[in-house]
């Protein structure tokens, strides 16, 4: 079976007043098909545009992306049309990635009409099926989507990237913008459709919590790097990349008792600006176990214990003394 | 624990727009102690944030605003107050921290000046002591190179600096109670926990009560001594953080708490969700504001409001406002 998707040294840098911004800087990405593929990092890091460039909505400086064994930009420039049926976005706003004018029935059934899906009677069924699947009441068909709630939303644009049933979803921080019962709503509504639906799904997200729950495999960057990759419940159990596991620890635990009495790692600092990375390992600067030689080399990826690869040259054993 | 220094009782905060009032805070009260930290915790709506900032008239602008209860800081009626006595309150007495720390510095002037001109005008220093004031609080607030930090402005500092700048600047006049509304959402997971870890070794030093607005429970689980948990304006359960977290009663808490997955716990239940969405505070039924989302929804709920109550016999009271959780479950109520 073919990867859904792959990346291939990806760099997207901006040129702006202040500088170069190298927000990712040699990415490689593999997605494998019917995964629930996780990006997670802090502000900057780079996860945001990474996901933008898979898809095309931000043209990357250098490297190239494969979608579903074709080259992505040769793609959607000869079939754009077809590239969107297989492949869908979904924006963290909701609001800002809708028509305010549009009710959600004329929201929904507007890619149908484009792709030329069906005559108005096949398309309105479609748009009660899709309603149906993300469990909206077909009461919200006449309604405009200033007059949803944030989960409704985000539901209905769900429900439009799943209109020409895609194959790949790539989702930029869908869940940010919820309230906390409601954003377990929209995350079981993922994992039900991706299993329902064979659906790939890419998520970019910042709650790592939510991501050990629901994703297959994650991806972990810092500052445009990748910085520990692997399936998500051994890479969440044992993490083998420093920065993967004050990312864990930062996350507080439910529990107050257990909050009380474990141990934490605390980073010093903030994360540096992309504008202006360290040499050598871009975590040099704030590593609890930094060495001389991290501040020289740049560490590759390389496969860890947990079965997946940590860029970093002490991983596994000596970072694991330290926990 | 020591009395109260902040008692808030009977809230009822009425907003109202050209077009629509709401009950934002309906006949709710919480009070904290010194060296306390209280976690008000509720969802977007919820009035979390209305019904502590409110009786300091912290409210939005353009808002009509009639509000009704007592509210009591360090034994002082503060509805009462005149605008000029309670503005001097909010300088002093209180410390607030928010979410956006560039709502509260000014864009205009350096960090420094800001912090001594606070400690001058509240804590009575004179203009040499709140420079040598403002160069300690940015140490304290864990600032590296504090003397160079006090020239610049706001905009020369990353988020996480900023917001740290900011908890000096609300600590400038030595408050006694310090009022954090949601301090780390804006912030990233390694710098959330640097900024709960502050809030809380300041707390510690200093003794001050802490309220902490949030709906992040890992925050809360962090700092939290009590828990009053808010829902549509109501308070439906409030006790010591570990029986709220740990043994929660009520159906929304328990339900809030259902929703957050815990990835340390092996026997984790995953994120269920509460079906629905909160009521529409414009148009409040009687009865339990939790009714229409509640599993264990029984007729009376839709009709009687349901009290809080007293449960169980531990140092610091539990109460709940579910009288169908507490006899189904067969719980001894000592009201």
């Amino acid at each position: 079976m073919t990867d859904a998707i792959v990346a291939k040294g990806l760099k997207v840098h901006f040129q702006t007043a202040a500088g170069l911004v190298r927000a990712v800087d040699g990415v490689d990405l593999t997605v494998a098909q019917g995964a629930f593929h996780g990006i997670v990092g802090e502000s900057g890091c780079g996860k945001t545009t990474l996901a933008r460039a898979l898809i095309g909505l931000q043209s990357a400086t250098v490297g190239q992306v494969q979608i579903l064994g074709r080259d992505r930009a040769e793609w959607a420039r000869t079939d754009r049309k077809g590239f969107a049926r297989a492949v869908q976005f979904i924006f963290q706003d909701p609001l800002g990635s809708m028509s305010r004018r549009q009710t959600v029935g004329q929201t929904l059934e507007e890619p149908l009409q484009i792709h030329g899906k069906g005559d108005a009677k096949a398309r309105r069924a479609r748009v009660a099926e899709l309603l149906d699947l993300v469990a909206l009441p077909t009461t919200v068909l006449d309604r405009l989507p200033r007059s949803l709630s944030g989960g409704q939303r985000q539901r209905v644009s769900i429900a439009r990237a799943l209109a020409l049933s895609p194959k790949v979803l790539i989702c930029d921080e869908p869940l940010s913008a919820l309230d906390v019962s409601v954003r377990a709503q929209i995350v079981n509504l993922f994992a039900r459709l991706q299993a329902q639906l064979g659906l790939t799904i890419v998520i970019v997200a910042h709650d790592l919590a939510i991501v050990r729950e629901v994703c297959s495999a994650v991806t972990v960057m810092y500052l445009g790097r990748v910085a520990e990759e692997g399936a998500a419940k051994p890479l969440f159990t044992d993490p083998a990349h420093p920065y993967s596991q004050a990312l864990l620890s930062a996350v507080p635990s439910p529990d107050p008792r257990v909050e009380a009495t474990r141990p934490r790692i605390l980073l010093a600092g903030d994360p540096p600006s992309p504008r202006n990375p360290p040499p050598g390992c871009r975590f040099s600067t704030r590593c609890p176990v930094v060495e001389p030689r991290c501040r020289e080399t740049e560490p590759a990826l390389r496969a860890v214990q947990h079965g997946g690869a940590a860029a970093c040259h002490l991983a596994d054993a000596s970072v694991h003394a330290m926990i | 624990m020591s009395a109260p220094i902040y008692q808030v009782e009977g809230l009822v905060i009425d907003l109202y727009t050209p077009t629509v009032s709401v009950r934002a805070v309906d006949g709710a009260g919480f009070h904290v102690a010194p060296g306390e930290t209280l976690a008000i915790v509720g969802e977007s709506g919820s009035g979390k944030t209305v019904m502590t900032l409110g009786p300091l008239g912290l409210l939005p602008e353009g808002v009509a605003v009639d509000l009704r209860g007592t509210a009591r800081a360090d034994g002082k009626d503060i509805l009462s107050m005149s605008p000029a006595e309670l503005s001097r309150m909010r300088g002093g007495f209180f410390g607030v921290i928010f979410q956006d720390p560039m709502s509260a510095l000014n864009p205009m002037l350096k960090i420094g000046p800001q912090l001594a001109r606070q400690a001058q005008l509240y804590a009575g220093l004179s203009a040499q002591e709140a420079k040598k004031e403002a160069v300690s609080l940015l140490a304290r607030s864990g600032i590296p190179d504090p003397e160079d930090r006090y020239d610049r402005y706001p905009h020369e500092l990353s988020g996480g600096m900023l917001q740290r700048a900011m908890i000096a600047l609300a600590l400038a006049a030595r408050p006694r109670v310090l009022i954090a509304d949601e301090p780390t959402t804006a912030l990233d997971a390694t710098v959330q926990a640097q900024i709960l870890a502050l809030i809380r070794q300041i707390q510690k030093e200093d003794g001050i009560a802490v309220i902490l607005i949030t709906h992040d429970i890992g925050a809360v689980s962090v700092l939290a001594d009590r828990v009053a948990v808010l829902y549509a304006g109501q308070v439906a359960e409030e006790g010591s953080a570990i029986d709220v977290l740990t043994a929660p009663l009520h159906p929304y808490t328990r339900g809030l708490l259902a929703s957050v997955p815990d990835f340390r716990s092996e026997n984790a239940t995953g994120t269920k969700e509460i079906p629905g969405i909160p009521p529409n505070q414009a148009q409040l039924e009687a009865g339990c504001r939790f009714a229409d989302r509640c599993e264990l929804v029984q007729p009376q709920c839709r009709t009687h409001r349901p009290p809080l109550v007293k449960v169980g016999t531990g140092a610091v009271p539990h109460r709940v406002a579910c009288p169908v959780v507490i006899t189904a479950e067969g719980i001894v109520t000592h009201d």
